[in-house]
């Protein structure tokens, strides 16, 4: 009887960090995959229509898009920093840092909430009048320009959520500097938000 | 063990409820196993009822039961359940919820709430699935591939159903990156890689081929969705987009998961043949690693579903030849189990004599392959029965056989009950009789041209449907019948021993119905796993 109480007593104290971690990259993977498809779509139409996709890329805006390339990068930036914040038991500038990294986060959003009423303005939307006009070449580049940053900026959004959650979570002590598997897991996240939009970013405004 | 009722798992809760809520909160990889055994096995009748009224509907030519738009709806409910509901999951989401964590001597798997959450994303699925039979506009009717441009003309609920198989893909993926973590980071002391049974490498191939290709068809999903919605062209032909490409998109995932549903089929089969032949595995490292062969072959083969679609004749002939390399690691398989059973000790008992019936009918599904393979006889039976008959041989014949195999193998340590073994002896060869009799005609009528999909036929092929669909009625009755002496076994069954069939992995080693947490004291590994001089000790303990 006692080793059955022991057995109970045993349930569920199992932790194992290196296995978080090799779980969050298996699901980062998959997330790779999933633009990787989409990057994929993007190679064959670029290959079939190049002068219509060249054409259509001089209608964004490169000066936006460098800014929120700046933006976000920093913001991996600052996530590194609130890691190495806890890790330093410094839970104060951990949660600057986390802050900062909202932030950013948030002025990526609102530069591309601007740059996409922009173009609504000129009539540059799916299914668009002027839009329809256009070669079928450009139709495709900017239904891939809709669908892919609208994606990654949907990524953005979650990730936001999940840092606010990591946020209380430091906030409330359960995440602290001996069991901070979370922060760094939702760092590797937000990484990879940065990691994508590296790639959309010639792909859509510096090839001309 | 006077107390092992009172410490068995079905009696135990994780959790601080009793009652309904200790199943539907748990966090225990064997609940959550029958929590799935359960919706799959419904979704599995769902399924294979649709598959008799289609049919009942072709025992004659022209309208039998019903009209030519219901048979649409059918025939992609069929595909659909079938595909994402029953036979991705089935095997892995079952089985290998249940005995990976216990065959490799481990309490549970990494992420046990993960784990629970693949189940609940799963009914999601399932949910939406049924919801969109019923919303106005009708359930879809586009076959289980989702052509396009049909599938972004037709008004039927294509978004919704095929959201969820969006969503069914998520569980998939949660699950497989549950299992790869667990392999690696939960083995008992001893267990090296080497020493893992078959069926956890089986197991841990097909997650690392969930992981690897369900995103795409998940993006593929997302872009029909989109495209429905928004009109933005990307798959449009009408605004510039390539149905070609989306073909390509869709089998770079479809065709990978076929190897999703067969590679756990294979792991148990590995299982089943040495038990039952009381001797070790033939070709151990051969079998291991001709899984991650499969599963890294057949991710490069999937062009080989639209031979006539268009594409250059180099490529063509490429993936036809990379089509054929995946028969090398599927014959060293059937070749090692032929030789594990070569001068065995053979008890034919009935999880046995399932993959008996197994290696038949795969047998078959694997060589008409090889004529679909090539370019030349493929353009002749192209979207024919004959692919249909090709699809049912392996993935039914293959897997779905493989599925009851399973269950009659592992029941005993399940529920701790054992069925009637004269009943399920008549089973399988009911089973088998009613099979062959199903789909065998289909490659007759496939080859005199009957094409796939079809509402109605020409007057010459009815004497082959008829038999079809006799042998409709013959399988699904066997099905009944099992899962009739399977509930009687439940609730009336003798009570089964902790190793009913002599087998060695570490599943036998433990009671049946297992424990709470699996092991008393977590194992220490120091034979290979199919070693049965360990037999003589086990019977000792």
């Amino acid at each position: 009887m006692n080793n059955m109480s022991e057995a109970a007593a045993v349930h569920h104290v199992h932790r194992d960090d290196v296995g978080s971690k090799m779980g969050m990259w298996l699901f980062l993977f998959t997330e790779v995959l999933l633009f990787g498809g989409m990057f994929l779509v993007y190679a064959v139409y670029r290959f079939q229509n190049q002068e219509q996709f060249r054409l259509a890329a001089l209608e964004l805006n490169t000066g936006i898009g460098t800014l929120n390339t700046v933006i976000l990068l920093t913001s991996s930036l600052t996530v590194a920093l609130s890691i190495a914040a806890i890790q330093n038991k410094n839970k104060f500038l951990s949660i600057v840092f986390l802050n900062s990294t909202l932030l950013l986060a948030l002025m990526f959003m609102v530069n591309k909430y601007f740059e996409w009423t922009t173009k609504f303005a000129h009539g540059i939307y799916p299914g668009s009048k002027e839009l329809l006009e256009k070669p079928n070449g450009q139709i495709l580049f900017y239904g891939l320009y809709y669908v892919m940053t609208g994606l990654h900026g949907l990524h953005v959004l979650i990730g936001m959520v999940i840092l606010y959650i990591i946020k209380r979570q430091i906030k409330k002590d359960i995440i602290t500097h001996d069991n901070y598997i979370r922060l760094e897991n939702s760092g590797l996240y937000w990484h990879l938000v940065d990691l994508i939009w590296i790639f959309l970013f010639p792909l859509f405004y510096l090839i001309q | 063990m006077a107390n092992a009722v009172a410490e068995n798992y079905l009696h135990q809760s994780t959790n601080k409820y009793t009652g309904i809520r200790s199943w539907l909160l748990t966090t225990d990889h064997k609940k959550i196993g029958l929590m799935y055994f359960a919706a799959i096995l419904f979704f599995f009748l769902v399924g294979a009822i649709i598959g008799l009224l289609m049919r009942l509907e072709l025992i004659a030519p022209g309208r039998t039961i019903m009209g030519p738009q219901t048979y649409n709806t059918l025939f992609t409910l069929h595909g659909v359940i079938m595909i994402f509901l029953f036979i991705v999951p089935g095997l892995p989401a079952i089985f290998g919820n249940f005995f990976l964590p216990i065959q490799i001597g481990a309490r549970d798997v990494a992420f046990p709430r993960l784990n629970l959450l693949s189940w609940y994303v799963y009914i999601v699925g399932a949910i939406l699935v049924l919801v969109s039979l019923f919303l106005p506009g009708g359930p879809i009717d586009t076959g289980w591939t989702f052509y396009i441009p049909y599938s972004i003309r037709t008004n039927t609920n294509v978004s919704l159903a095929i959201f969820a198989a969006f969503v069914l893909g998520f569980s998939s993926i949660l699950t497989g990156l549950n299992f790869i973590t667990t392999v690696h980071r939960l083995r008992a002391p001893g267990m090296s890689f080497f020493k893992m049974p078959l069926f956890v490498w089986a197991t841990y191939a097909t997650a690392w081929i969930q992981i690897i290709a369900t995103p795409v068809i998940g993006i593929t999903i997302l872009l029909v969705i989109i495209e429905r919605a928004f009109g933005v062209g990307i798959f449009d032909p009408a605004l510039g987009g390539d149905p070609i490409l989306y073909q390509h998109m869709f089998w770079i995932y479809s065709h990978p998961a076929v190897y999703i549903m067969i590679l756990p089929a294979m792991g148990v089969v590995s299982e089943i043949i040495p038990t039952f032949s009381r001797r070790t595995i033939f070709g151990y490292k051969a079998i291991a690693m001709s899984s991650l062969a499969i599963a890294f072959v057949g991710y490069l083969v999937w062009a080989h579903h639209m031979f006539t679609s268009g594409m250059s004749d180099t490529a063509r002939w490429i993936f036809s030849l990379l089509t054929f390399i995946v028969a090398l690691p599927s014959g060293v398989k059937i070749f090692n189990w032929v030789a594990t059973m070569y001068k065995g000790s053979i008890d034919p008992q009935p999880p046995f004599l399932w993959v008996m019936a197994f290696i038949f009918l795969f047998s078959i599904g694997g060589l008409t392959g090889l004529v679909l393979g090539s370019l030349a006889t493929d353009i002749h039976v192209h979207d024919t029965y004959f692919v249909v008959a090709h699809f049912h041989y392996v993935m039914f014949g293959g897997t779905g056989t493989i599925f009851f195999a399973a269950l009659h193998y592992w029941f005993p340590k399940m529920f701790g009950k054992m069925y009637n073994i004269k009943f399920s002896k008549i089973a399988v060869a009911l089973f088998f009789i009613g099979f062959n009799m199903l789909y065998f005609p289909k490659f007759i009528l496939g080859y005199m041209g009957m094409p796939r999909r079809y509402y109605d036929y020409l007057p010459q092929f009815e004497p082959l449907q008829k038999v079809s669909t006799v042998g409709s009625w013959i399988l699904v009755g066997t099905i009944f019948f099992m899962v009739g002496y399977f509930i009687h076994a439940l609730i009336k069954g003798k009570k089964a021993t902790s190793n009913p069939w002599g087998g060695v992995t570490l599943e036998w080693h433990i009671p049946s119905p297992p424990i709470q947490e699996n092991f008393e004291e977590i194992p220490t590994i120091t034979h290979k796993p199919y070693d049965f001089s360990q037999l003589k000790e086990m019977k000792n303990e």
